[in-house]
């Protein structure tokens, strides 16, 4: 049986459920992370929902608060996410086909809030700027007192940063920014490499979905990692 | 020799003013398509079965409708994916006005057609136009397109919201595409997608892409690319800022 015969004869309801369980599970992983304000760090490795670590005397809650809204934001307003939530959480609709009840009180993304999906280019702009910094702390999970060392953590941090890095760089408004917005290539020099630019980037972006699912479990496995570490639970494993 | 299996094939026969499944067996045979079975109840059960068909070669978009409640193609779905199942049920578009059986009215779509801006180009004298592959291969994907109206039959804003005079559908997502995107159009198209399209309608849950016989990856090369156009012109406040200080 094909691959496409068999997912047309699974349930419908499957697919959804399946992204509500995960989607669901992972924010409230990543609600209790942040409010938690503990075991984000054993040096050199600082869990990525604490990243950049904002510390101020004015502010008394959890730093992770100060720059989850960034890749928070950057998520929600994800084409590939929208997708999958508004199957999943909204039913609007839960899978292709199905009968919905909203009838014809259905705005779409027209309207507030979901219009503003269209800031997503901004977000991405900040998401960047964590991204950077993310994979900034990877290089610095390399680094052991000074000492260039390979342990477990080092490689998780490293795949981490690889998979945001693919998640972010395979972004459709970043695909349109470098190069989709252009109607003819062929025009200039600067056309023709950033139509270079724009077959790179629609490269990965045909699996941003994939980068999308990897990237969100990296996140969380990474945190995992960091306080599993805090807590004594596991060693760090050295390699070199 | 062995004997042939038989399939039962639920059909929706009716007209505007209602109507219901009817079954008919049909014989399975190696290689049969749905609208074969379709033909195979003309031919032997019922002569009067409405069915619009032409190429029978999944190029001209004529033989849509819904099978197990899936738009497809029938000329396109084999018998053969049923393999376990002792029935299958064959019913018309539901997004368009049924005529009779699996007939649907899909006129308003061609509505919709004549209410899009045309190719504009600029002035070039007598020199004929020089394309380019690199410019036009991005363009080419939509010209696959076979109007089978698949796309606009599973897209819920048509389908389950009924908004067919706020949202053009996703077909037409594709033909605005090909024109915006072509490198001799001078055209600006940009309002009229976002108010009279009405692409912020689409909320990008990707059936469209999934049901297109052709394959055109309608949301992530046209829709989305669209909407970021949209986002340019009108949700940027630094572009909107620029466009006020130099007036581009």
């Amino acid at each position: 049986m094909s691959s496409a015969t068999l997912t047309s004869r699974l349930p419908w309801w499957l697919s959804p459920l399946t992204v509500a369980v995960v989607l669901g599970g992972f924010g409230i992983y990543s609600l209790w992370v942040a409010f938690s304000n503990s075991s984000y760090l054993v040096e050199p490795y600082l869990s990525p929902y604490y990243s950049p670590l904002l510390v101020f005397n004015w502010w008394p809650f959890s730093p992770a608060i100060l720059i989850l809204w960034i890749p928070l934001g950057f998520r929600a307003t994800c084409y590939y996410y929208r997708k999958a939530y508004y199957r999943a959480f909204f039913w609007d609709p839960a899978a292709c086909a199905i009968p919905e009840r909203r009838g014809d009180k259905y705005r779409g993304e027209t309207k507030f809030p979901f219009v503003m999906q269209n800031l997503h280019r901004f977000f991405w702009y900040l998401a960047l700027i964590i991204w950077a910094i993310l994979a900034y702390d990877a290089l610095k999970a390399f680094d052991f007192n000074g000492q260039f060392g390979i342990r477990l953590g080092s490689l998780i941090f490293l795949l981490n940063a690889a998979l945001l890095g693919l998640y972010s760089f395979s972004c459709h408004s970043f695909r349109h920014l470098i190069g989709g917005r252009l109607d003819c290539y062929s025009c200039s020099f600067s056309a023709r490499t950033r139509h270079k630019a724009w077959e790179g980037v629609s490269l990965i972006n045909r699996h941003h979905m994939l980068w999308a699912w990897l990237s969100l479990f990296s996140v969380a496995l990474t945190d995992l990692y960091v306080r599993l570490l805090s807590w004594g639970v596991l060693t760090d494993m050295r390699f070199f | 020799m062995a004997e042939t299996s038989k399939l039962t094939l639920r059909v929706w026969r009716g007209d505007p003013s209602g109507g219901k499944l009817v079954d008919y067996q049909v014989p399975r045979e190696p290689g049969m398509v749905v609208l074969d079975a379709l033909h195979y109840i003309q031919a032997n059960a019922a002569p009067d079965l409405a069915v619009r068909w032409n190429c029978k070669a999944a190029k001209c978009g004529s033989c849509s409708a819904e099978v197990n409640g899936r738009p497809r193609l029938t000329c396109k779905t084999r018998l053969n994916e049923f393999e376990g199942q002792d029935s299958i049920t064959v019913q018309p578009m539901k997004a368009f006005p049924i005529i009779k059986d699996l007939v649907t009215n899909v006129s308003w779509n061609y509505e919709v057609a004549k209410k899009i801006p045309p190719l504009q180009t600029a002035e070039t004298g007598s020199e004929p136009w020089i394309m380019h592959q690199v410019d036009i291969e991005r363009v080419q994907e939509f010209r696959k397109c076979i109007e089978c109206f698949l796309c606009q039959d599973v897209c819920h804003v048509l389908r389950e919201h009924h908004k067919k005079n706020e949202f053009a559908g996703p077909r037409f997502m594709v033909k605005i595409a090909s024109l915006e995107m072509h490198p001799k159009d001078t055209g600006d198209r940009l309002k009229f997608i976002k108010e009279e399209a009405g692409i912020g309608y689409c909320n990008i849950t990707k059936c469209c892409t999934e049901v297109c016989p052709e394959d055109i990856k309608i949301t992530d090369n046209s829709i989305i690319p669209l909407k970021e156009r949209i986002a340019d012109r009108y949700y940027d406040p630094a572009r909107w800022l620029f466009r006020k200080i130099t007036g581009k």
